[in-house]
């Protein structure tokens, strides 16, 4: 009984996260912004759902399962992101006006031969 | 848990449709790499959330794939995006 509450309310909070970072997708201004709403969900609110179910799914083998994507996802969901704003900057996606800082900037000119010429 | 996992799916579904508008609106490759990947933490989500709605197990090999298949896509959109520039 405890542990359906508990399962429950972590499933819950896990989807609320979902929606939040869905809701951040529309509003944030550029795409560096929208990777911090939606890297959220792919750590925090992954582990809260999958855990959640894993324990109140029936068999072990299941359980192993959820387990091990959770795992998974917590060694690659950074790497992915991380690949995915170094490509976004490389590429010249344009900032928002709201930007204060822009610490990359003058690295960028050092670099403008080639786009992994220079070890970071 | 029936009626909870029914809420849950709910919220899923609206999250996926939201990332799937800003999928379609998005004006650079960078964007939709980061609502597909959002929208791919979403199903992962659902599947486990189905999983616990009807109590059978099967539908957890999908899920694993999924989540590898998701890690591969994204690196390689990543690397496509760097040499290419976002367009």
């Amino acid at each position: 009984m405890i542990i359906d509450v508990l399962a429950g309310v972590m499933m819950a909070v896990g989807c609320l996260l979902a929606v939040v970072a869905a809701i951040g997708l529309q509003r944030f201004p550029d795409v560096f912004a929208r990777m911090h709403a939606a890297t959220k969900p792919a750590t925090l609110g992954l582990a809260l759902v999958l855990l959640g179910a894993a324990l109140v799914v029936p068999d072990p083998g299941s359980r192993a399962k959820l387990v091990l994507v959770v795992v998974f996802q917590l060694l690659t969901a950074p790497v992915g992101s991380h690949l995915v704003g170094r490509a976004a900057y490389h590429a010249g996606t344009e900032l928002s006006e709201q930007t204060v800082v822009d610490e990359l900037a003058d690295v960028e000119l050092d670099q403008a031969r080639g786009p992994s010429s220079q070890p970071r | 848990m029936i009626l909870l996992t029914s809420v849950l799916l709910g919220l899923l579904v609206l999250s996926a449709a939201l990332c799937l508008l800003r999928i379609l609106r998005a004006r650079s490759l960078p964007d939709r790499i980061v609502a597909l990947d959002t929208m791919l933490v979403v199903v992962v989500c659902g599947i486990a959330v189905g999983a616990v709605r009807s109590g059978s197990g099967v539908f957890l090999d999908v899920m694993v794939v999924a989540a590898l298949l998701g890690f591969t896509g994204t690196t390689l959109v990543a690397r496509f995006v760097e040499r290419r520039g976002a367009r």
